[in-house]
């Protein structure tokens, strides 16, 4: 950066990338936010109620086409919406670039792994 | 360009206030809730695997302590759900009005305990 004199003023702040990504980010998380709303709702007292029916109950349940859709969509939403808040948080607290970028990618393979994981007990159940 | 920059004030400098409180709080349960997915994740599993895991998995959620831990699980869903729908309404630029804030900052904790104490009568009494 010795040469800054010569560089122009978009060229001095090209690739220090303030937002980058921000805007995405900020709005895919108000729209999963949106969609957990009529999610949870739903899904509170179903599971509720055939939790407390025991384990035939809950096959039932699951092996209902509309419940089982409204589950999957549910742990997608739910594990996309909990590594963009997750990935917030770090962002704001861990200030280690590096441990930042380890710990981001971590949580988003973890949420991965674990929305997958649910979706194929779903998906084994129902069909 | 190395000389220690100047601080802020830090957070204990400041006298706790309902609205930091409850922003903070949103935070707390949100990252609470993430950790507690994991209970959803081990249902899911567990019914999956078999009636012999899944009553496994009843009889660990139904110990006391298990429901202590469901509790504060529901309470910090409910908590972060209402909350978020307060942070939808800032979004789409309603009640940004000072007295407005507290009005539905009580609102979202009044109904967290509502929907919490109605959700474990429900257990408990049906």
């Amino acid at each position: 950066m010795n040469n800054n004199v010569m560089r122009s003023d978009l060229g001095k702040v090209q690739g220090l990338g303030s937002a980058k990504h921000g805007v995405g980010h900020w709005k895919i998380q108000r729209i999963t936010a949106i969609g957990m709303i009529p999610l949870v709702l739903w899904f509170i007292p179903s599971l509720l109620i055939t939790i407390l029916s025991g384990y035939s109950v809950s096959i039932e349940w699951i092996k209902n086409p509309f419940n089982a859709t409204g589950l999957i969509l549910l742990i997608g939403t739910l594990f996309f919406h909990a590594s963009l808040g997750l990935q917030v948080v770090i962002e704001d607290y861990v200030h280690s670039e590096g441990l930042k970028i380890i710990s981001i990618t971590f949580i988003k393979l973890l949420s991965i792994l674990l929305g997958v994981l649910s979706i194929l007990c779903v998906l084994k159940i129902c069909l | 360009m190395n000389r220690p920059r100047p601080l802020s004030p830090h957070l204990q400098i400041y006298k706790p206030q309902i609205t930091s409180i409850l922003s903070i709080l949103h935070r707390m349960t949100g990252v609470s809730l993430s950790i507690g997915s994991l209970i959803i994740v081990l249902w899911i599993v567990s019914l999956s695997l078999g009636a012999e895991s899944y009553s496994y998995f009843v009889s660990i959620a139904n110990h006391w302590f298990g429901h202590l831990v469901l509790m504060g699980f529901s309470f910090a869903l409910y908590y972060h759900l209402s909350n978020g729908i307060r942070h939808l309404f800032w979004d789409a630029g309603f009640g940004f009005e000072l007295k407005s804030v507290y009005i539905s900052g009580s609102l979202v904790v009044v109904s967290a305990f509502i929907m919490t104490i109605l959700t474990w009568s429900f257990v408990y009494f049906f």
